[in-house]
């Protein structure tokens, strides 16, 4: 322990001597150097003593560790309801946040924020969590969805709701058509192309000047309406939602609104996610994740599978698309990037493959916090890595990993089998 | 069984070549309905090379593979399908040497995931499954009914949830057995099924073996190293080596025919000898 902790120190000397070790410094006769080899001193110190700290820790829970692998194994009778409590605290919580004291409308709108991430999320874990098909260019379908219904209302002048099916149908038409291409390939190799193909979609945007508008972006896309009531002070000839409800105007309305409208589609995907999860096609994911050939022997069409969880996850990808586009008001090609790309599998991956409420967490963790800890500035996102590695060195399989069952026998069947002793132990 | 049982499967002269490596050269043999065929040969023979040609997972440089199921009156030219279509449509369902389960997946989502193709028919395409309608509850019932059947028979009912990938390896076998008749085949293709069994687990499943030929009315096909099992329950055995048929006939007839010894023990590496041929010669040098 001692040796592994003192070999860790010392690495931790050799990499911080060049960093920490060595400074150019203004001095009267122009650059010098400086030293701060107290600086090395300190970095291995406290990889030394955190290194130490680790393994009394790893030895002193490895009986708690040891059980939670154990527990890992979906178990037979032993359905788990407290994650069903704890997603019915979470919507719950979502439901009332408005009304809470303490929600301004600077945290409805970093809420709505977090809601868009969700939802991107539990679209995104369609592909990569059931599916198994790792796509890191997922925010091409978010792109889509936004230009779609910033196009669309402003060449057609149709409102949200009308264009939500049609964002979402053209996003789909474009996962299929990223999905053609790469029926064939798996893993890494799929992940390259996916990246390609989430990069040539950002591109095209920003060069397309005659229907994007480039780089400028589309400015004034039309807000969201209350079921035709506009949420504007004043609007001649129309009725807006603060006359026809007899209250007074506030800018809030429109926020708490926005963030009732994602909360409504997020949970529709997670609804959706959930039931077809249950259904052939969702086993068919699962069953191609595990082993395609497997699959296939059993009558299994994989092109079809695989073209569906692409259609269905970009579907959802579009639906938030529009969202973040009428939310917004404006759009640039700046807002999907591959880091968007990087953040939304970072939240499927860090959740634990396939699990709704996972994904919810993480996205707390990784698009909640480092927008809470603002203040942190500069140190903000050598804290958001930070914790990233920590929690991948705590949960390498993500913070809910432990999977369901789908289907599972009925109680009275498994009473009547009792497991043999000889087959469980072994 | 009578020799005279109709035919389900009939491979004609089926050759495969990868480059210049001719795996399969020229073989024909044909599996009748209702009966076991054993597929022996020693390492290398190209055995499972035809199991991959049949099953869709390689396209045949030559030959013809016809496939006549016993109920409608047509046949299926299996050279010519798409591998999905060849276990879904003419029925041909296949396990794997080494075992391919879903292994993060329930024993039973295993075996309603091999009924795939009528659940999808019944939740017509998700949209009656999305909706809830009533047949597909139906259907997802029967499905669970037939899968219940199914463990069952290979007593794993008291470990229906448990990921799959956790069974001891004897029960992974049987599972993947089962899930390969969940689809409801009608021609099932066993890549050495008792590889690594004991002779108690090996025992059993000449039990279950003969059971589905005898209960479920179709036809095996089955490539094998443990003569126990081939000696004991095949109605029909072909021999090859090096990728060309030496022998066919009944067991007792391929294991007294000189080219299959001379085959076995010219190649063995590592190969057990049959007992009856080991018995059969005067002086067997060990192997």
């Amino acid at each position: 322990m001692l040796k592994d902790a003192l070999a860790a120190a010392v690495v931790a000397a050799l990499l911080a001597l060049p960093l920490l070790g060595f400074r150019l410094a203004d001095s009267q006769q122009g650059l010098s150097l400086d030293y701060r080899f107290a600086w090395v001193g300190y970095a291995a110190a406290a990889v030394f003593i955190g290194r130490l700290g680790m393994a009394f820790a790893a030895a002193a829970f490895s009986r708690v560790f040891q059980r939670k692998r154990q527990t890992l194994l979906p178990l037979a009778g032993r359905p788990s309801r407290n994650r069903k409590i704890v997603g019915w605290l979470l919507v719950a919580a979502a439901l009332l946040l408005p009304l809470a004291p303490f929600a301004d409308r600077n945290l409805i709108d970093k809420a709505t924020l977090l809601l868009i991430y969700v939802m991107l999320g539990w679209g995104l874990n369609i592909v990569v969590g059931l599916a198994g098909l790792l796509d890191l260019g997922y925010v091409a379908f978010y792109a889509v969805g936004a230009y779609s219904y910033a196009l669309l209302s402003q060449t057609f002048g149709l409102s949200f709701w009308l264009c939500l099916p049609f964002a979402g149908a053209l996003a789909a038409c474009f996962g299929i058509l990223l999905g053609f291409p790469v029926l064939r390939l798996r893993g890494d190799y799929l992940a390259i192309v996916t990246l390609g193909f989430g990069e040539i979609v950002r591109v095209v945007l920003l060069n397309w000047e005659s229907l994007t508008n480039g780089p400028n972006g589309i400015s004034g896309i039309q807000r969201p309406s209350f079921f035709g009531l506009p949420f504007l002070a004043a609007a001649p000839g129309r009725t807006t939602f603060h006359e026809f409800f007899g209250l007074p105007f506030s800018p809030g309305q429109r926020i708490i609104f926005l963030y009732y409208v994602i909360l409504v589609l997020a949970l529709a995907t997670n609804l959706f996610t959930l039931r077809i999860r249950r259904l052939p096609i969702g086993r068919a994911w699962e069953a191609l994740r595990e082993d395609e050939t497997a699959c296939r022997s059993l009558g299994i069409n994989p092109t079809r599978t695989k073209l569906s969880a692409f259609a269905l996850g970009a579907m959802f990808a579009g639906f938030a698309g529009s969202f973040f586009a009428t939310r917004q008001g404006f759009i640039s090609p700046e807002s999907f990037t591959f880091i968007e790309s990087a953040i939304i599998l970072a939240i499927v991956v860090l959740g634990g493959m396939g699990s709704q409420i996972g994904i919810v967490l993480a996205a707390i963790l990784l698009v909640g916090l480092p927008e809470w800890f603002r203040d942190l500035q500069q140190y903000r996102m050598l804290a958001f890595g930070g914790a990233m590695v920590l929690i991948m060195l705590w949960r390498p399989r993500g913070l809910l990993a432990s999977r369901e069952p789908t289907i599972r026998l009925a109680a009275d069947a498994l009473e009547a089998a009792p497991q043999t002793a000889g087959e469980a132990a072994r | 069984m009578t020799a005279a049982a109709p035919p389900l499967l009939t491979v004609e002269h089926l050759t495969m070549r990868f480059g210049g490596l001719v795996a399969i050269n020229d073989l024909s043999f044909t599996a009748r309905q209702r009966q076991i065929t054993a597929i022996i040969g020693p390492n290398g023979a190209g055995k499972t090379t035809v199991f991959n040609c049949l099953t869709g997972f390689y396209k045949p440089s030559v030959g013809r593979l016809t496939l006549t199921p016993p109920n409608n009156g047509g046949c299926f030219l299996l050279e010519r399908m798409e591998g999905f279509r060849i276990a879904k449509d003419a029925g041909v369902a296949r396990t794997f040497q080494n075992i391919r389960l879903f292994a993060g997946m329930s024993v039973l989502e295993n075996l309603v995931v091999a009924q795939h193709n009528r659940l999808m028919r019944a939740s017509a395409y998700s949209v009656a499954g999305l909706l809830g309608l009533n047949r597909y509850t139906r259907a997802e019932r029967q499905a669970v009914e037939l899968a219940r059947y199914w463990l069952d028979r290979i007593e794993l009912t008291g470990q229906a949830d448990w990921a799959a990938g956790n069974l001891p390896y004897g029960s992974q076998r049987r599972l993947e057995i089962a899930r390969a008749m969940c689809t409801e085949p009608c021609l099932l293709c066993l890549d050495e099924p008792a590889a690594g069994l004991n002779p108690r687990e090996s025992a059993q499943l000449n039990e279950l073996l003969l059971d589905i030929r005898g209960q479920h009315g179709i036809g095996l096909l089955l490539i094998e190293h443990d003569m126990s099992v081939v000696m004991q329950i095949s109605d029909h055995v072909v021999v090859l080596d090096h990728g060309a048929p030496i022998a066919e006939g009944t067991p007792d007839m391929v294991s007294n025919d000189p080219a299959v010894i001379r085959a076995y023990l010219g190649a063995a590496e590592g190969e057990a000898l049959p007992p009856d041929v080991a018995g059969g010669l005067p002086t067997a040098p060990p192997c």
